[in-house]
This record gives structure tokens, C-alpha cells and sequence, in this order.
């Protein structure tokens, strides 16, 4: 009987282990955007938008968002040490690129404005690098903008 | 007997944790679908396949606080007739009512905030409070960031800050507690509030030429992200509402004609900041403002009421 109870104790445990699995990286994507990300914004404040998800080597991410006339934004690209790099690219509707990070060391941020009011695309990738018999690595990534204040 | 119900019992946590897996595989590829369907309007084939393969969409909208930016750089000027009176946070008890409302006031908030209106900042800061603590979101804005902003009312930078610290608080909290529809009406409720504050600030867009109707006009562009958000949360009744009014503000906005092609990137090497060059072509009558401002208004009234 006891021997039964604490197998139903295992079941139960496992259950909700595995429940709890995804909020848990979630909580952590949300301390690294909060703590690490959010940082490199500055001097630019950040909108307050969160854009972070757990993504996994291989895996793309990409955001939709109209960027206004006059204002200076910072974007900035993050993934948490388990990722090594991070690819960005930023294109227009039609999918034009007009940035791409890897043409300039991988850099984790670009400063732009633009002339007129515009919708762009941000498409994140994350590079496979883990060898053949390696377990792909699975990690926070987080797109942030900056707004430049007067 | 022991080790065969121990058995029973492994079986049956791995069945369980199989239909967990299957059930969360699936209801991410029906949330693929639902994207993938959302970009019908594109022809390209090329386009649909690479985002068949994106493992992410996000449809970001301009936050409260860039949303007060752009009221300012338009040359806006600060009129607190037009925020909601805080006395009217008592009538919001519903989910939808009180997520509405903390996007309204938090734009009223950084509105004010940006006027350098610190009162009427720490006045909003504390409905918006009371709004995210009946949303459940408990600790995204404490006593502690009402009494920053009373620390500090003279500097704006730590101000701004701030308040972008309590939105993050906001969408992560919701991100992570799975509430992401309660997040998108948050959203929806902040932009339509800087649209009505924009479409109120112009009387007659005959005696202006300023940047003001520019960016009302370009709020067509905005509005397509809102739809897409909210299509993401389309199994949330509260959500179906607001994605039907949308689509109203969708008829209206159907009047103001937008295009823009030749984008280009000119890379300024000293200051390292580039600028997007482009042709943009926009178009609004007076009379398709009129029924754009009617609209906004009659939105703003229900939200608000």
C-alpha cells in the first residue's frame, strides 16, 4: 500500500515536472531579457514590448512591426550563453534585405531611422554549430527595441 | 502484485507524458497554420514556405510609450481633458474592460510623463496599478515605482525608464503565465488610445500640414498588426470582440491609401546610424478623416464607458 502510494507520488511528481518545464524556461527568458538584454539598449529606452522565446538551434524567429517617421530606434538582437551567435536580418515587406548582422561580426544591435513610416521584418536565426553527435542546444532569445529620446 | 502495479503505473505516467508532448506539438502547428493563414494576402510562394518553416511569429505593436514618442515628435501638444478620468477605474471589472483600460491609461500615462506632467504621471502610474492587480498582475507595478517616480520628478530619463520597466513587468508576466490575449488587448487598448488622442489634437486637416495626420494615415500600417495579434489569440472570446471592431476600423481605414517601394539603406559611417530611404505615397480626404475620427471616438467611448 505504501509502496503504491509513493509510486502514485512518482507519477503525480513526473506530471507536473513536466508541466512546470516550460514555465520555468519562460521565467528564465524573462529574467534574460529583463536583466541582460534590456541593458544593451541604452542609452536608447526601451518600448516595454517583450518579443523572447526559447528557440533551439536551426530554429528562425521573426517580427512584424512599423517603424515611424522620426524616430530613432536601436534593435537589439540577444541569446543566452548557450547560443553562441545570433543572425538578424531586417527586410522590408517584400522581403528586400536591407540588414543583416552577419555581414558585420555578428553585432547584437542596429541604430536606423526611418525616412518615412514603413512595416519591416526582423527574421532571427539561430546557427546550427553543435557537431553531428552533439544534442542541439536550445537557448533564450530575446528582440528588443530602443527608443532615442530628445 | 507490487512490481506489476509499479509497471502499470510507468506505463501509465509515459502514455500521459506522451499525449502532453502530442497535445503541445499539435497545438503549435495549429498555431502555425493560423499564422500561415494570416498571410494570405501574400502571392509569393517562396515567402509562405519560409514562414511555414519560422518557428515564431511575434506581431509587435508600438507601445504605450512609443505610441506617447510619436504623439510628441508630431508635434502634439498636452491636453488633459483627453485622458480617462481615473475616477472611471472603478466601472472596470471585467477582464476585458480592466485590460483595455491599463493600455489606455498607460498611454496616458507616458503621454503625461513626456508633457513633463509628473502629477498627472504618478496619477496614472497608480489606476494602471490598480487595473494590473485586477488583472492578476501582481507584481509588475509596486509601491515601489510609485515612489521612484515620486523620488525622481524632475528627471524624465529615470521617469521613461520606469515606466518601461512596469510595461516590460506586464508582457513578460502574461507571456509566461500564458495570458497572451490579456497582453494583446493591453496593447490593442494603448493604441487606440494614442489614435484618439492624435485624431482629437486635429480639428480640420485643411488648416494643417503637420506631421500629426501623417501618422494618423500611417496608422494603417499598425492596424494590419493589430489584426494579425490578435488572429494569434482568436480562441478568446474577449479577443473575437475586439478583433470584429477592428475590422470596422479596418472599413474605415480602407479610404486612406498608403504605398511605399524603393527602400534603400543610406549607412551613416560617423554616427552610426542608418536611415531607411524610401517613396511613399499616402492619401486622405477630409471627409475619410471625418468618418476615421467618428470611428475612433465611438471605439475610445465604448472602451472607456
Amino acid at each position: 500500500m505504501v509502496r503504491m502510494r509513493s509510486s502514485i507520488y512518482i507519477l503525480v511528481s513526473a506530471v507536473v515536472l513536466f508541466l512546470a518545464l516550460p514555465s520555468s524556461s519562460n521565467a528564465q527568458c524573462k529574467n534574460f531579457a529583463k536583466k541582460i538584454c534590456r541593458l544593451e539598449l541604452s542609452p536608447y529606452v526601451h518600448d516595454g514590448n517583450y518579443n523572447a522565446a526559447i528557440l533551439t538551434e536551426g530554429e528562425d524567429a521573426e517580427l512584424f512591426k512599423t517603424f515611424y517617421a522620426g524616430q530613432q530606434y536601436r534593435i537589439s538582437v540577444c541569446g543566452s550563453e548557450t547560443l553562441s551567435k545570433i543572425e538578424f536580418i531586417v527586410m522590408d515587406v517584400d522581403r528586400k534585405v536591407l540588414y543583416t548582422n552577419a555581414k558585420n561580426n555578428f553585432a547584437t544591435s542596429w541604430d536606423f531611422k526611418v525616412e518615412n513610416t514603413q512595416q519591416l521584418i526582423i527574421l532571427v536565426k539561430v546557427p546550427v554549430t553543435s557537431g553531428k553527435n552533439e544534442e542541439l542546444k536550445s537557448g533564450c532569445v530575446a528582440i528588443m527595441f530602443g527608443l532615442k529620446t530628445d | 502484485m507490487h512490481k506489476g502495479s509499479k509497471k502499470i503505473l510507468l506505463l501509465s505516467a509515459m502514455a500521459v507524458m506522451t499525449v502532453l508532448v502530442i497535445s503541445c506539438k499539435c497545438n503549435r502547428e495549429s498555431e502555425q497554420m493560423l499564422q500561415v493563414s494570416g498571410e494570405q494576402g501574400a502571392a509569393d510562394s517562396a515567402l509562405v514556405s519560409s514562414i511555414e518553416s519560422v518557428k515564431q511569429i511575434f506581431y509587435s505593436l508600438p507601445s504605450p510609450l512609443e505610441t506617447a514618442m510619436i504623439l510628441k515628435r508630431s508635434g502634439a501638444t498636452y491636453n488633459e481633458e483627453l485622458l480617462n478620468p481615473i475616477e472611471n477605474a472603478s466601472k472596470y471589472n471585467t477582464t476585458k474592460s480592466m485590460a483595455l483600460n491599463l493600455g489606455i491609461y498607460s498611454t496616458d500615462l507616458s503621454y503625461a510623463s513626456l508633457f513633463d506632467q509628473t502629477q498627472a504621471t504618478i496619477k496614472y502610474m497608480t489606476v494602471s496599478k490598480k487595473m494590473a492587480e485586477g488583472l492578476g498582475i501582481l507584481n509588475a507595478i509596486d509601491n515601489s515605482v510609485i515612489e521612484k517616480l515620486e523620488e525622481n520628478i524632475n528627471n524624465r530619463d529615470v521617469i521613461l525608464e520606469t515606466i518601461s520597466e512596469t510595461f516590460l513587468n506586464t508582457n513578460s508576466i502574461l507571456e509566461e503565465d500564458d495570458r497572451v490575449a490579456v497582453g494583446s488587448i493591453i496593447l490593442v487598448g494603448g493604441w487606440i488610445e494614442g489614435l484618439y488622442i492624435a485624431t482629437s489634437l486635429v480639428e480640420d486637416i485643411n488648416k494643417v500640414d503637420n506631421e500629426m495626420v501623417d501618422r494618423i494615415i500611417d496608422q494603417k500600417l499598425s492596424l494590419q498588426t493589430v489584426l494579425k495579434l490578435l488572429e494569434q489569440s482568436n480562441s478568446n472570446a474577449d479577443v473575437r470582440e475586439l478583433y470584429s471592431d477592428m475590422l470596422e476600423l479596418e472599413k474605415v481605414y480602407n479610404d486612406v491609401k498608403i504605398t511605399v517601394s524603393d527602400v534603400k539603406v543610406i549607412q551613416d559611417g560617423k554616427t552610426k546610424v542608418a536611415t531607411l530611404k524610401s517613396k511613399n505615397v499616402t492619401t486622405l480626404s477630409p471627409e475619410a478623416f471625418k468618418r476615421l475620427k467618428t470611428k475612433v471616438i465611438e471605439l475610445r467611448k465604448k472602451y472607456t464607458a
